[in-house]
């Protein structure tokens, strides 16, 4: 394994060096229908799940086959993409918000052709390798974090408890039946590098033991006052400790005013947080982006805790059923989750999906707590 | 013969749904193969070690990454995340795992060729796996080493023309929905509005100088397809001022069951025959329509919530007076909970070279960066020196728009100048009419 210089001699790096020149040009990457087109569509139908059909007021149409995947993908893959593009879309593809790939074609036909070469394509392991759908109302790809794979503040992984909540709702990526559509989102750590808090369905890794202080380093690898003003909630301070025989600066922590929100890690590297056993999921419901027919709104936590179970996170996965099913018979057509367990109630909504709510789901931080409690002599029994 | 046993992993083959297990063992597979003869510059193991390493935190129920690690290109601050597994000896080729994020070019569309040679530099300089994209829409490269980073810079920058995005406490690489490129709802150009303002920021974008990170998203609609108004500190959302336009023959069509309601989103036998009223008319949040055979509006009352537009694209289309509305403030919960973006201008037009929407965007900026703490988002500094105070910053007058509703507590911070004759009074002035 030489290696291979592309020419860069780090001695001078200024020579030659190019910088701040973006991204490339949108318009290089536009099939020539969309070029055409841009600014002229005039309305668009989803013509069966998975394949969306756009018409100019020219009168072209372009037919999209929207399929899933994992957001983590090989180069193999990529390149199975690039040889399914070459055959059917001249050469084009993109891929969505939510980490969905959309081949785009001139005819319905060719649109069905490609949806079973699609849907044929299968991994060793069995799985699909792009499963056509994520079309309107159902449930389309989760957008996620890193979770194991790649993070340093995870609680859980990101990939694995993706792959089981898909494999468990994969029934609504293939169908619309849905009273409206369903956005799930991922994040292993309350960071949320995915934002999940205006989901649908949020699962969000959690962490539930304060951290532990490695003494021996803390003073060397990090700035105290960093991390003590890191702590949102005042539970950190500086102090003096004997290490091995010797006075040592540290900090200590009030742990029972930790929120386990990691910040403190994030400045302070001798505090680490994760923990078997203490780590796991939170779900929360209800929240939406889309400013159709409600305004959007938070998430809501619906389940406090779930253990981290890997490979395939049982619990997890019963949770997301018994939430999806409660609502797919209980909602109206247009309804989102949220929009439903506020029209029923949120004490109906526990009701309905057989979930148990304890305390922990009762907000008691700052001031925005108050104003969920009730005030009203109008509830259900 | 696998090089790490992975029972664990093994178990995320199995279901319909596509396994990154799979995946990620083809790819090992094919390193291991290597039929182009690619001189790999990073080990070729670089796969099954990340299994491995993987499979441990399964067993663990713990990350395997190390804090941190500050790497990078020359003269950027951003752009790199560096990672060390903290059992090297165990998985070496994954003892560097450097993540390098790409930024992608506006709306996502790719070409091929483009695609082929970046999955062509991966294979060669990197682990061959990539996120398409990260959550802030990068393009993202996982796992490469110290050594690899600035050939890789020089291949991306000389050959395919392309940058790095961003990281850390500067503006992340900015991102939007695919927009008049292929929808009718679109209210402007995300892409030329994105591609441009990333170009105009390439300081910023590359070179942290602010508090904390900072988002721009752009949504060409109310509906909001990639989220800005949850995930960005500065969320563009397209919006109309003048009439919906209806197309009534259209309108008699999905009435006439001619055309599938709803653009076709739903499948389920269930819901029956399409009901102008009942589906349109009545779940309209303002309650501005009617219909008796031909569809009114009463435009004035619309909020633009696009049930309708959304129901029956053939027959209703977004006025003609399109432009945005600007929002600011988003994040995710860490530190202070969670925030959406709050209305600060309820209209602007988008006109290239979009020098107002800048305008609002530096004396953010200014403020934010005169003010905001270390790692305090916009939103918090907004929450913490109060929504007025933006106000105030931007030049922008209060507008009821603003709120949802007025404030029900009376605690007005006057300032001296609001109140006449100013705050300085004399004590002695005051005991002459009342004794103490």
């Amino acid at each position: 394994m030489a290696f291979i210089s592309t020419g860069y001699d780090p001695s001078k790096p200024m020579e030659g060096r190019i910088t701040d020149i973006g991204p490339r040009h949108f318009e290089e990457f536009y099939p020539p229908v969309i070029k055409k087109n841009k600014g002229q569509w005039a309305y668009h139908e989803i013509c069966e799940a998975g394949i969306l059909m756009h018409k100019a007021k020219g009168g072209d149409e372009v037919y999209t086959v929207r399929c899933g995947g994992a957001r983590l993908i090989s180069v193999t893959l990529l390149r199975e993409v690039c040889d399914i593009a070459d055959k059917y879309c001249g050469g084009y593809v993109r891929w969505t918000t939510r980490n969905n790939v959309e081949f785009m074609v001139d005819t319905l036909a060719k649109a069905k052709e490609l949806k079973a070469d699609l849907n044929s394509r299968k991994f060793a392991g069995g799985s699909f390798k792009f499963p056509v759908g994520g079309t309107g109302a159902g449930i389309t790809n989760i957008v996620h974090t890193q979770g194991w794979v790649h993070c340093h503040t995870p609680a859980t992984d990101a990939s694995g408890t993706v792959k089981v909540a898909m494999d468990e709702l994969f029934e609504h990526f293939t169908k619309m039946d849905l009273p409206a559509p369903v956005r799930v989102s991922m994040a292993c750590c309350l960071n949320m590098c995915g934002a999940v808090h205006c989901s649908d369905i949020a699962i969000l890794g959690y962490h539930r033991k304060p951290p532990i202080i490695d003494n021996k380093v803390l003073d060397n690898i990090c700035e105290i006052p960093l991390a003590v003003a890191a702590c949102p909630t005042g539970a950190i301070r500086p102090t003096k400790t004997e290490h091995e025989g010797k006075t040592v600066n540290t900090v200590a922590i009030k742990q029972d005013r930790c929120m386990f929100c990691g910040n403190c890690y994030t400045m302070c590297p001798a505090l680490p947080l994760s923990d078997k056993e203490g780590d796991g999921l939170v779900i929360m419901a209800g929240g939406k982006i889309s400013n159709r027919i409600s305004r959007p709104k938070f998430s809501k936590v619906v389940v406090a805790f779930i253990p981290n179970e890997p490979p395939r996170w049982p619990t997890l996965a019963k949770v997301l059923r018994q939430i999806v099913t409660a609502y797919a018979a209980e909602a109206n057509k247009y309804e989102r989750l949220g929009d439903w367990a506020e029209r029923i109630g949120w004490e109906r909504f526990f009701e309905k999906t057989g979930l148990e709510f304890t305390s922990h789901l009762i907000d008691d931080f700052r001031d925005p707590a108050y104003y969920t409690w009730r005030q009203t002599t109008q509830f259900k029994w | 013969m696998a090089k790490h046993q992975t029972p664990l992993l093994d178990q995320l083959e199995s279901g319909p749904w596509p396994s990154f297990v799979s995946d990620i063992k083809q790819h090992a597979e094919f390193r291991h193969a290597n039929e182009g003869k690619v001189e790999y510059q990073i080990p070729v193991d670089v796969c099954d070690d990340l299994l491995g390493a993987l499979e441990l935190s399964y067993v663990d129920g713990e990350t395997h990454w190390k804090h941190g690690g500050i790497v990078g290109v020359f003269g950027y601050g951003g752009g790199v995340i560096g990672r060390y597994s903290d059992s090297p000896e165990k998985f070496p080729g994954v003892a560097h795992f450097h993540t390098i994020r790409i930024n992608q070019p506006a709306g996502k569309y790719y070409t091929t060729k483009y695609l082929r040679q970046l999955a062509d530099l991966w294979d060669f300089r990197g682990s061959g796996l990539m996120n398409l994209h990260g959550a802030t829409g990068d393009l993202v490269c996982l796992g490469t080493t110290t050594p690899q980073l600035e050939e890789i810079f020089y291949t991306l920058t000389h050959d395919f023309n392309t940058d790095l995005g961003g990281s850390g406490g500067n503006l992340r690489t900015p991102a939007d929905c695919l927009g008049q490129s292929r929808c009718e709802f679109a209210c402007y150009d995300t892409q030329d509005l994105c591609h441009t303002l990333t170009n105009d920021y390439q300081d910023e974008l590359h070179r942290p100088a602010f508090p904390y990170k900072f988002k721009f998203k752009f949504d060409g609609c109310p509906n909001g397809c990639v989220a800005s108004i949850a995930r960005s500190d500065f969320s563009v959302i397209g919006t109309w001022k003048d009439e919906i336009k209806v197309d009534q023959d259209a309108v008699k069509g999905y009435v006439k069951g001619d055309f599938k309601p709803n653009a076709g989103a739903h499948d389920n036998p269930k819901w029956g025959k399409f009901d102008i009223v009942k589906e349109v008319i009545d779940l309209c949040p303002t309650k501005c329509m009617s219909y008796d055979g031909a569809l009114k509006i009463n435009n004035k009352e619309c909020t633009r919530c696009m049930h309708c537009i959304n129901t029956m694209p053939r027959a209703l289309h977004i006025g003609d007076e399109r432009g945005a509305s600007l929002f600011v403030g988003a994040k995710a919960p860490i530190l202070d909970g969670a925030q959406m973006g709050s209305l600060l201008v309820p209209f602007v037009p988008v006109e290239s070279p979009y020098d107002e929407i800048k305008e609002v965007i530096e004396k953010l900026w200014d403020w934010w960066m005169e003010e905001g703490k270390n790692r305090e988002r916009i939103g918090e500094l907004i929450k913490r020196q109060g929504f007025p105070k933006m106000l105030e910053v931007t030049g922008i007058k209060a507008d009821a728009r603003h709120v949802l509703e007025p404030r029900s507590n009376p605690y007005i911070f006057w300032k001296e100048e609001d109140v006449p004759g100013g705050w300085q009074r004399d004590i002695n002035v005051y005991r002459k009419k009342h004794a103490l």
